[in-house]
């Protein structure tokens, strides 16, 4: 068994480890709540994760190169927004366009925070500190407090929500929540053969080697952040498509959902590690458990947030219980005479 | 501070000064006042002053056991949470028909204990704080919500209600004078006590803190937990202002709070920074506030000048020390 889970790499370790937990909430929610299976419920996790993978996957990217951004919950809202604007008077823009309107506004504001952060060499949490009270500011300032309604949105936004693209048996697949899982494959795709993802890694895990094997550390930084703004934008499409009425508010708090997705989806929070597959399971778990909490008749649904505090804290204790164990046994492999000593350079 | 005045060779101590972060903040902190009174001429009275700091009394005394905590290179999210959890269980307490008196020391104690929670998880498991603290934000907003539901509180004792409204010591309402206390005592204890002395080490390098005999864990557990008690009294003074809680009570404080710490120049990766840098950025952060105010300039701009001013305290020095770079190589080239 030890032997076993020598061989398996640590990351691949984490996915599994998560998988098991979704799938024991799953079991336990389905034993506890009538109906669990049924599509309706189905379709409301699917399409509330929807909202937030795309942020998820931004926001991992900008935290596997040691940084954050708090400020994708002003993004979401003011992509939202300002492309609902932009909609109810171009009724004849296509969905394309839309989209491509979407993620360039999104990595406009993206680029903003980059140039801050990889050129201005101000600290993640200050920039977007500040770029969070920014972005919602303009957006509350150039609303003049208006409320974006659905009447207003051409019809294809609105029934964005209910367009099925396939169905497997009576579970509908909804054409936002493949949009986002599109969104989570190229990018999963991508950090695990691009040679700029790779760097990611690189400028995460160790900056001062990346800078010595001569990569642009700036520069990766910077196109992180503009990748994540570019997914805030995708998520804004969304969220505006699912709720229709768009005010100010919309996307407040989003940045702390993002984080908590990142860090139950086992994205090391010092860089360096972390794979899209754990973010896409780490989403789907804390809104599973959000969505579940609120039909469960036992406890009222103010727990919600106790509970998910509770498990965003559970679940990084143990993965750092399940780090630590697996240097330990790596070192005692290393060290061990039989093996050849050009083993000593690990790569975790 | 001190190491940069000694390293200064040119220029008078005045100048030198003035080139120091807390030397900036002044000539920030005089414009600021400057331009308040020639814009309102009642922004001077006593009356106007004490509303100013009124405002925001609960947020200045957090961020005072913050910036320990930011110094020690660590960050605790979960401040605005215990401040709601703390006037939750208040509210709570005190209509279930307990008396005042002890529901405040249970609210202290609870700040104690949430602070030990995350003391525990940071301290001693040794789980970053940036994750920790999220979730106990996350955690203890539940609790105070599992509380009141949605539910306002109110029906506080009068004398409870005094105390956060009108003056204690003269106009002076306890809220503030707590702050002076507060600011004085942590002054002395991070200037000129060995405990002070040791949070800048651990903030500069925790490994080495260690090596050298400095109980980092310890120190580590008890800045998190003052952080927990403080905040929860900053929950009670908020309770008491506004006479009623919801368990929304604080949400969001931690940004402004921490803005506050950062803006007087305690660097987020620890090691630097000082309380009188501190207290000039509150100032400046809370004239600018009721200038804006005075001037009839809403929340959201006041909020967005205040992101501009956390932005560019940062990034202009770093331009200037990039320029001077250049100029200075391409010199010897």
């Amino acid at each position: 068994m030890i032997n076993l889970l020598r061989r398996i790499h640590p990351q691949s370790l984490r996915v599994i480890a998560l998988a098991v937990v979704l799938a024991l909430v799953v079991i336990f929610f389905s034993t506890q709540i009538d109906n669990y299976f049924s599509p309706r419920m189905l379709n409301r996790i699917a399409t509330s994760a929807a909202v937030i993978l795309p942020i998820a996957i931004g926001q991992s990217l900008v935290v596997m190169t040691r940084n954050v951004d708090l400020s994708v919950g002003s993004l979401v809202g003011i992509v939202a927004y300002l492309i609902g604007d932009f909609l109810t008077t171009h009724h004849g823009l296509d969905p394309f366009s839309t989209l491509v309107l979407a993620l360039l506004l999104g990595a406009f504001c993206g680029a903003i925070n980059g140039a801050l952060i990889a050129y201005g060499r101000v600290p993640s949490i200050i920039a977007t500190l500040g770029t969070l009270a920014l972005f919602r500011t303009f957006l509350v300032e150039y609303s003049h407090a208006r409320t974006i309604t659905a009447d207003a949105l051409p019809s294809w936004v609105v029934d964005l929500p209910q367009a099925v693209l396939f169905s497997i048996g009576s579970f509908e697949v909804r054409g936002m929540v493949v949009a986002a899982l599109v969104a989570a494959v190229i990018f999963g795709f991508a950090m695990s053969r691009l040679r700029l993802a790779r760097k990611l890694y690189a400028v995460g895990s160790n900056p001062d080697a990346a800078v010595m094997a001569g990569i642009n550390s700036a520069r990766v930084v910077f196109s992180a952040f503009v990748m994540s703004g570019m997914l805030a934008g995708l998520s804004g499409l969304i969220f505006l498509a699912k709720f229709g009425n768009i005010t100010v508010v919309a996307g407040l708090g989003f940045e702390l959902k993002s984080i908590a997705a990142v860090v139950v989806g086992g994205v090391n929070i010092f860089g360096g590690s972390g794979t899209i597959l754990g973010v896409v399971l780490g989403t789907v778990l804390v809104d599973t458990l959000d969505n579940s909490l609120t039909r469960w008749a036992v406890v009222s649904e103010f727990w919600r947030d106790a509970l998910l505090g509770l498990l965003i804290m559970t679940a990084v204790a143990a993965d750092t219980f399940m780090a630590r164990y697996f240097t330990r046994l790596r070192r005692s492999k290393t060290l061990a005479p039989e093996t050849a000593p050009a083993q000593t350079v690990e790569k975790v | 501070m001190m190491a940069a005045a000694e390293t200064r060779t040119l220029g008078s101590k005045v100048i030198g000064f003035f080139k120091t972060w807390e030397g900036l903040l002044v000539i920030i902190l005089a414009v600021t006042l400057f331009l308040n009174v020639m814009l309102a001429p009642q922004f001077l009275t006593l009356q106007n002053q004490i509303n100013l700091f009124q405002l925001s009394n609960e947020k200045i005394i957090v961020a005072l056991a913050m910036t320990l905590i930011i110094i020690s290179a660590e960050i605790d999210l979960s401040v605005a949470s215990i401040m709601g959890l703390s006037a939750c269980v208040f509210g709570y307490l005190v209509n279930a028909g307990m008396p005042g008196g002890y529901v405040i020391v249970l609210c202290l104690l609870i700040g104690v204990a949430a602070g030990a929670v995350n003391a525990f998880w940071i301290a001693y498991v040794g789980i970053p704080s940036l994750v920790v603290t999220l979730a106990s934000l996350i955690g203890f907003r539940g609790f105070a919500r599992v509380l009141l539901e949605d539910k306002g509180m109110g029906n506080f004792p009068d004398w409870f209600v005094s105390l956060g409204r009108d003056g204690f010591i003269g106009p002076f309402p306890l809220a503030f004078i707590v702050f002076i206390v507060l600011l004085i005592v942590l002054s002395v204890v991070l200037h000129r006590t060995g405990f002070g002395r040791r949070v800048y080490v651990i903030g500069n390098n925790a490994e080495v803190a260690r090596y050298s005999g400095v109980k980092v864990t310890e120190i580590r557990a008890i800045l998190f937990v003052i952080s927990g008690a403080v905040a929860a009294m900053a929950g009670l003074f908020y309770a008491a202002r506004l006479a009623s809680v919801r368990g929304d009570a604080a949400n969001g404080f931690e940004l402004d709070i921490i803005t506050m710490v950062l803006l007087g120049g305690v660097s987020i990766f620890g090691g630097k920074g000082s309380m009188l840098g501190v207290l000039l950025s509150i100032l400046i952060v809370l004239n600018l506030r009721n200038g804006m105010a005075l001037g009839n300039i809403t929340g959201h701009i006041q909020t967005a000048v205040i992101g501009i001013l956390l932005i560019s305290s940062v990034l202009i020095p770093n331009l200037v020390q990039t320029l001077q770079s250049t100029r200075s190589s391409a010199k010897k080239a």
